[in-house]
C-alpha cells in the first residue's frame, strides 16, 4: 500500500519546514542577525504566496486511506486543504509575518539567541498550518503539539529572566495536563467509534450503541476541554496572563493571535466535521463556557493596572465572543463557523496592532519593566499618530464605530448565536460589551490626558512598519468590512 | 443619492481637519467659518430633500428618495437608505440644529480649545444622526446608531464642566448596554423573519414571527431604545451628561440625539414586533406617566438650570413615550410631533442656559438672583418665551404633543386595557400641571422681582450669533404651534401605514 502524497497541498508547511532548518544552519555559520530575520520573513511571505495560489485552484486533499482500506467508506483523507484550512492558513501566515516584524528589534535587546528564536517561531507556524488542515484527530494532536512545544522555549528564551523561566513553565505544565486530557478524550472517541478520521467518526457517532453513549459523551467533552486550554478559555485561561507577562512580548503577541487562531479552526473542525452528533452535549458546554469566559475575561480586565496584563485578559474575553457563535449546536452550524472565523480574522487584526504598540512603546528609552497605563499619558501629544493608532485599535476591540471592523465582528457574532437560538448568551454577551469598552476607553483616554511626554514612541523601522501594515489594514476592514464577511461565507 | 450626499458633505468636512493647522485653515476663527460652511452647506442638502420630498404621495407609496445596493451579501446585508414623513422632520432637525450649533459656535466658543476637533466631532455627530434616521436596514441602522457614542464621549469629557469625566462615562456606558440588547433584539426578528430589510419587515406586521418571540424582541429593542429616550428609570445618565456638556453638546443631546430612542421605538420596535408592542404597552405606559411625574418633581428640586431643563427633558419625553405606548395612530403622532417640539423647544433652553452661564459664569438658580427682566430684558423674554412654550402654553409647539398623547391614552388600541390608560392619562394630565409648576418657578426666581444676586450687572447684549442661533428657533416653534397641520400633514400618512391601514 502506497501512498500518493500531494506536494502542491502541504507545499505551505513544507517551505516553512525547509526554512526552518535552513535558517538553523545559516545560524551555525554565523549568519548575519539581519539576514536571518529577513529569511524568516521571507519564508513566511512565500507560504503566503503559496497559500494563496492554492485558494486560486481546486480543493486538494492528500494523506487519504488508500482505496484497499477504505472498505466502502468516505475518502478520510488527513490532510486537506480547502478554503476553510487556506483562509486560516492565510491568517496564521499573516499574523506571523507581523510577529517576525515586531521580533527583529526585541530579538537584539533581550539578547535571544536568533537562529533558534526564528526556527523555533517557525516550527510553531508549521504546527499552527497543519493544525487547521488536519482531518484527522491523530494529526490534529501532532499539529496542536508542534504549535506547543516551540511555544515553551520561546517564551522562556530570555536567559536569566526569572519571570520568563517561571512562564514558560507555567505554560508547559498546563498544556502537559491539557494535551493528556485530550488524549484520553481522543482514545474514549477512538474506542466508542473505531475511527480516528473525522469523517468517519461523524456517521458513527450517529449511530452509537446506547451502552456506547456516555464514553463517547466523555470523550467529546475532554477533546473539548484539550482546545479550551489552546484558546485560553476559561477554566483554562489562568496561564494567559502571567506568561503574556513573562515572555517576550512578540511571544504574547503570537499565542494571542496565531496560536488562537489555529486553536479556534481546530476547535470548528472537530465539533462541525467530527462530533456533529453530539452537539446535544458540547453545544451547551461552549455556551455557558464562552460565557464565563468573557465575564471572567472582561471583570478581571478591568482590574488591571499594565497594558500586558490587561491586553491578556482582554484576549481571554474575546476569546469568550469568538466561542459564542459555536454554541449553537448542529442548528444552522455553518453560519456560526462563519461568524467564529470571521471574529478571528478581524481579531488577529486589531490585536495584533495594539500589541505592535505595546511593544513599540515598550522600546522608548527609560522604560520600565511593565509598562503601567498611566505610563501612556501624553502619548498624543508625542507621538501622534501611534496614539491615534492605538486608540483605533481599542476602540476597535471595543466594537465601536470609527472602529466599524470591531462592530461588524461582534454583529455577525451576535447575529449566528441568536440564529441558534442561544439568545441568552447574547444578552451576556451586549453586557459584557459595555464592560469591555470601559477598559478600553479608560486605556484610551489616558493617551490623550496630560502627561510627560514619552519621547520617540516606536523606534525602529520594523515597529513602524508594523504598526502601519496593522493600521492600514484595520481602516480598510472598517471602511469595507464586506472584505472579510464575504471571503468567510464563501470558504465555510 | 441626496442622503448620501448629505452624509458625505460632513464625512469630507471632518476628514479635512485631519490636515495639519499650518497647511489648511490655519487659525481657529477660519476653521469655525469653514464647520458653519460644511453644516449650511448640510442644512442646504436636507432642504433640497424636503423640496425634493413628495408630500401628497399616498402613504402605501413608502420610502422616498431611496438608495438600495448590495453591501454584504453573505449576512444579508444592504446599503438601504430613504425618507418617510416620520423621519424626514428629524432629518432636517438633525441638520438645521447642527448648523445652528456651528452659527453658535462662532462666537461663543466652548472653552477648552481644540477647536478643530470639536468641529470634527460635530460633524462626524451629524453623520450618525442622519444616518440612523434614513437607514432602512437594520444592521446598517445599528451602524449609525453607534456612530453617535464616541463623538458625544469626547465631547463631554473635553469640553464639559468639572464633572464631566464620570458624566461622559455614564453616558456611553449606559447607552452601550442599551445598544448590544438593541442589537440582540434586532437580530432576534431578523434572523426569525430572514431579512434585515426595515421596509419589508414593517410591511409583514410581525406575520412569520412567534409571538413568544416578539414578546422577547420588543423586551429587549425597548430597553435598548429606552435608555436613549431616556425612559424613567433608565434615564440617571441623562441628567449627569447634559448638565456637564458643553452647550452644544447639551443641544445636540436634547434636540436630536434623544430622538433616536422614540424614533427607533416608532420605526424599529412597533413594526418588527407589533404583538410584543402589545404585550409591554402598558408598562412601557406605566413607566412613561412615572417618567413624567418624576421629571417634574425632580425639576421643582433643582437649585441650576441646566440641570433643570435636563429633567424637564425626562419628563417631556415621557409624553412622547406615552403616545407610543398607546399604539394607536393619535398617538404615535402625538410622539413624532412632541419630538419635534421638544428638539426645537429644549435646544432653545440649552442655549439660553449655555448664555446665561457664559455672561454670568454660573448656572445656579439662587446665585444668579433675580430681575433679569430688567437688567437682560432681550435675554430675559427669550428665556420666558422658551419656558412657556415647553411648559405646553396652547399656541405653542409644546402644547399640541402633550395634547395629542393624552388624547390618545384615553382612547388607546383596543386590545389595551383602557381604564389603566385612562388612569395614565390623569397622572399625566397632573405631571403637565407640575410641569407649568416648575417653569413658573423658575421664571419667578430668575426673571421677575428686584435686581439681585451676579446677574444685578447687566452681561453683554445678545450678539448677532446668538440671535441667528435663536430666531430660527423661536420662529419654527410659532410655526409648528399655530399651524400643527403643517407637521401632522407629513406625519399622519405613514403613522396609518405603520398599522396597516391606507
Amino acid at each position: 500500500m502506497i501512498q500518493g502524497i500531494d506536494y502542491a497541498a502541504i507545499a505551505p508547511p513544507l517551505i516553512l519546514a525547509v526554512a526552518a532548518i535552513g535558517l538553523l544552519l545559516a545560524d551555525a555559520f554565523d549568519a548575519p542577525r539581519r539576514v536571518l530575520g529577513l529569511a524568516s520573513g521571507g519564508a513566511l511571505a512565500v507560504a503566503l504566496a503559496a497559500v494563496g495560489a492554492l485558494a486560486a485552484g481546486d480543493r486538494r486533499a492528500t494523506f487519504c486511506l488508500p482505496d484497499g482500506l477504505r472498505s466502502g467508506g468516505p475518502r478520510s483523507c488527513s490532510y486537506v486543504a480547502d478554503d476553510f484550512t487556506l483562509l486560516f492558513q492565510g491568517i496564521v501566515l499573516a499574523a506571523a509575518a507581523v510577529v517576525v516584524l515586531l521580533s527583529l528589534q526585541e530579538i537584539t535587546d533581550s539578547k535571544i539567541p536568533v537562529g533558534e528564536y526564528h526556527f523555533l517561531l517557525l516550527s510553531a507556524v508549521i504546527g499552527a498550518l497543519a493544525l487547521v488542515a488536519a482531518r484527522d484527530l491523530i494529526l490534529l494532536v501532532v499539529a496542536l503539539e508542534t504549535l506547543s512545544l516551540p511555544v515553551f522555549a520561546l517564551v522562556g528564551l530570555r536567559r536569566y529572566d526569572g519571570n520568563a523561566s517561571e512562564a514558560a513553565l507555567k505554560l508547559f505544565l498546563v498544556s502537559v495536563v491539557s494535551a493528556a486530557v485530550m488524549l484520553f478524550g481522543i482514545s474514549m472517541v477512538y474506542g466508542a467509534t473505531g475511527a480516528m478520521h473525522l469523517d468517519r467518526i461523524a456517521p458513527a457517532l450517529e449511530d452509537l450503541p446506547a451502552d456506547l453513549d456516555p464514553v463517547a459523551a466523555v470523550g467529546v467533552v475532554l477533546v473539548l476541554a484539550g482546545f479550551g486550554f489552546k484558546v485560553a478559555a476559561v477554566p483554562f485561561h489562568f496561564w494567559a496572563p502571567d506568561v503574556y507577562q513573562g515572555a517576550p512580548l512578540p511571544v504574547a503577541a503570537f499565542l494571542s493571535v496565531v496560536s488562537k487562531a489555529a486553536g479556534f479552526a481546530g476547535l470548528a473542525i472537530v465539533l462541525a466535521l467530527g462530533f456533529p452528533a453530539y452537539a446535544h452535549v458540547w453545544g451547551p458546554l461552549v455556551a455557558v463556557l464562552a460565557a464565563i469566559t468573557m465575564t471572567l475575561g472582561n471583570l478581571l480586565a478591568l482590574r488591571q493596572r499594565t497594558a500586558i496584563r490587561l491586553l491578556a485578559w482582554s484576549s481571554v474575553a474575546q476569546s469568550g465572543y469568538m466561542l459564542a457563535p459555536l454554541s449553537v449546536g448542529t442548528h444552522r452550524l455553518p453560519e456560526a463557523v462563519a461568524a467564529t472565523t470571521a471574529y478571528v480574522a478581524l481579531y488577529a487584526v486589531m490585536n495584533l496592532g495594539a500589541f505592535a504598540v505595546v511593544i513599540g512603546f515598550h522600546r522608548r528609552p527609560g522604560a520600565r519593566a511593565y509598562d503601567t497605563l498611566d505610563d501612556f499619558r501624553g502619548l498624543a501629544r508625542s507621538s501622534p499618530a501611534v496614539a491615534a493608532a492605538l486608540a483605533f485599535f481599542l476602540i476597535c476591540l471595543a466594537g465601536l464605530p470609527p472602529g466599524v471592523m470591531g462592530l461588524f465582528a461582534k454583529v455577525v457574532v451576535f447575529r449566528a448565536t441568536v440564529a441558534g437560538d442561544v439568545t441568552w448568551l447574547a444578552v451576556v454577551m451586549a453586557v459584557n460589551t459595555v464592560i469591555g469598552l470601559y477598559y478600553y476607553l479608560v486605556w484610551a483616554a489616558r493617551l490623550f490626558a496630560p502627561g510627560p511626554a514619552a519621547g520617540d514612541a516606536a523606534p525602529g523601522l520594523p515597529v513602524r512598519a508594523a504598526i502601519a501594515a496593522t493600521a492600514a489594514g484595520a481602516l480598510v476592514l472598517s471602511v469595507a468590512p464586506q472584505i472579510v464577511l464575504q471571503t468567510v461565507a464563501q470558504a465555510t | 443619492m441626496i442622503f448620501l450626499l448629505m452624509m458625505a458633505l460632513p464625512l469630507l468636512g471632518a476628514l479635512a481637519m485631519l490636515v495639519p493647522a499650518d497647511r489648511f485653515l490655519r487659525t481657529d476663527s477660519s476653521v469655525r467659518v469653514f464647520g458653519t460652511a460644511v453644516s449650511g452647506a448640510t442644512l442646504l442638502v436636507a432642504v433640497s430633500a424636503l423640496t425634493a420630498f413628495d408630500f401628497d404621495a399616498p402613504s402605501s407609496a413608502g420610502m422616498q428618495l431611496e438608495i438600495d445596493r448590495s453591501w454584504a451579501p453573505a449576512i444579508g446585508l444592504r446599503f438601504h437608505l430613504g425618507v418617510d414623513g416620520i423621519s424626514l422632520p428629524l432629518v432636517a432637525l438633525t441638520a438645521l440644529l447642527t448648523f445652528l450649533c456651528f452659527l453658535y459656535t462662532l462666537r461663543h466658543p466652548p472653552a477648552g480649545g481644540r477647536i478643530r476637533l470639536l468641529t470634527a466631532l460635530l460633524l462626524v455627530l451629524e453623520i450618525g444622526l442622519v444616518g440612523t434616521f434614513v437607514a432602512l436596514d437594520l444592521v446598517l441602522f445599528f451602524v449609525f446608531f453607534e456612530v453617535v457614542l464616541i463623538p458625544m464621549y469626547a465631547v463631554i469629557i473635553l469640553w464639559g464642566g468639572p464633572a464631566r469625566q464620570a458624566a461622559a462615562y455614564k453616558f456611553i456606558l449606559y447607552t452601550l448596554l442599551g445598544s448590544g440588547l438593541l442589537l440582540a433584539g434586532m437580530l432576534l426578528v431578523a434572523v426569525n423573519a430572514g431579512t434585515l430589510d426595515m421596509t419589508e419587515l414593517a410591511a409583514r406586521h410581525g406575520a412569520g414571527v412567534s409571538h413568544g418571540v416578539q414578546i422577547a424582541a420588543f423586551a429587549l429593542m425597548g430597553l435598548g431604545f429606552a435608555v436613549k429616550a431616556p425612559m424613567w428609570p433608565l434615564h440617571t445618565w441623562l441628567p449627569d451628561a447634559h448638565t456637564e456638556a458643553p452647550t452644544v453638546g447639551s443641544v445636540l443631546l436634547a434636540g436630536v440625539l434623544l430622538k433616536m430612542g422614540t424614533y427607533g421605538l416608532v420605526r424599529v420596535a412597533l413594526p418588527l414586533a407589533p404583538h410584543g408592542a402589545q404585550v409591554w404597552a402598558p408598562w412601557l405606559g406605566l413607566l412613561a406617566v412615572i417618567g413624567i411625574v418624576y421629571g417634574a418633581l425632580a425639576c421643582l428640586a433643582q437649585r441650576d438650570l441646566k440641570r433643570m431643563i435636563a429633567y424637564s427633558s425626562v419628563g417631556h419625553m415621557g409624553f412622547v413615550l406615552l403616545g407610543i405606548a398607546t399604539l394607536t395612530p393619535v398617538g404615535i403622532n402625538a410622539a413624532l410631533f412632541g419630538n419635534i417640539a421638544h428638539g426645537l423647544i429644549t435646544s432653545l433652553l440649552f442655549f439660553l442656559a449655555g448664555a446665561v452661564k457664559e455672561r454670568w459664569g454660573t448656572a445656579d438658580l439662587d446665585a444668579l438672583g433675580g430681575g433679569l427682566l430688567g437688567t437682560s430684558p432681550r435675554l430675559a423674554s427669550i428665556l420666558t418665551f422658551a419656558s412657556v412654550a415647553s411648559l405646553g402654553l396652547p399656541g405653542l409647539a409644546g402644547f399640541w404633543g402633550e395634547m395629542l398623547a393624552l388624547l390618545g391614552a384615553y382612547r388607546p388600541h383596543a386590545d389595551l386595557p383602557r381604564e389603566t390608560f385612562v388612569t395614565f392619562m390623569g397622572v399625566a394630565a397632573l405631571g403637565a400641571v407640575l410641569t407649568a409648576a416648575y417653569f413658573l418657578r423658575m421664571l419667578a426666581k430668575l426673571t421677575h422681582g428686584p435686581p439681585s444676586g451676579v446677574s444685578a450687572a447687566p452681561g453683554p447684549a445678545v450678539s448677532t450669533q446668538e440671535y441667528a442661533a435663536w430666531v430660527p428657533l423661536i420662529a419654527l416653534t410659532l410655526l409648528v404651534g399655530l399651524w400643527p397641520k403643517t407637521l401632522l400633514d407629513v406625519t399622519t400618512g405613514p403613522v396609518h401605514a405603520l398599522f396597516g391601514g391606507g
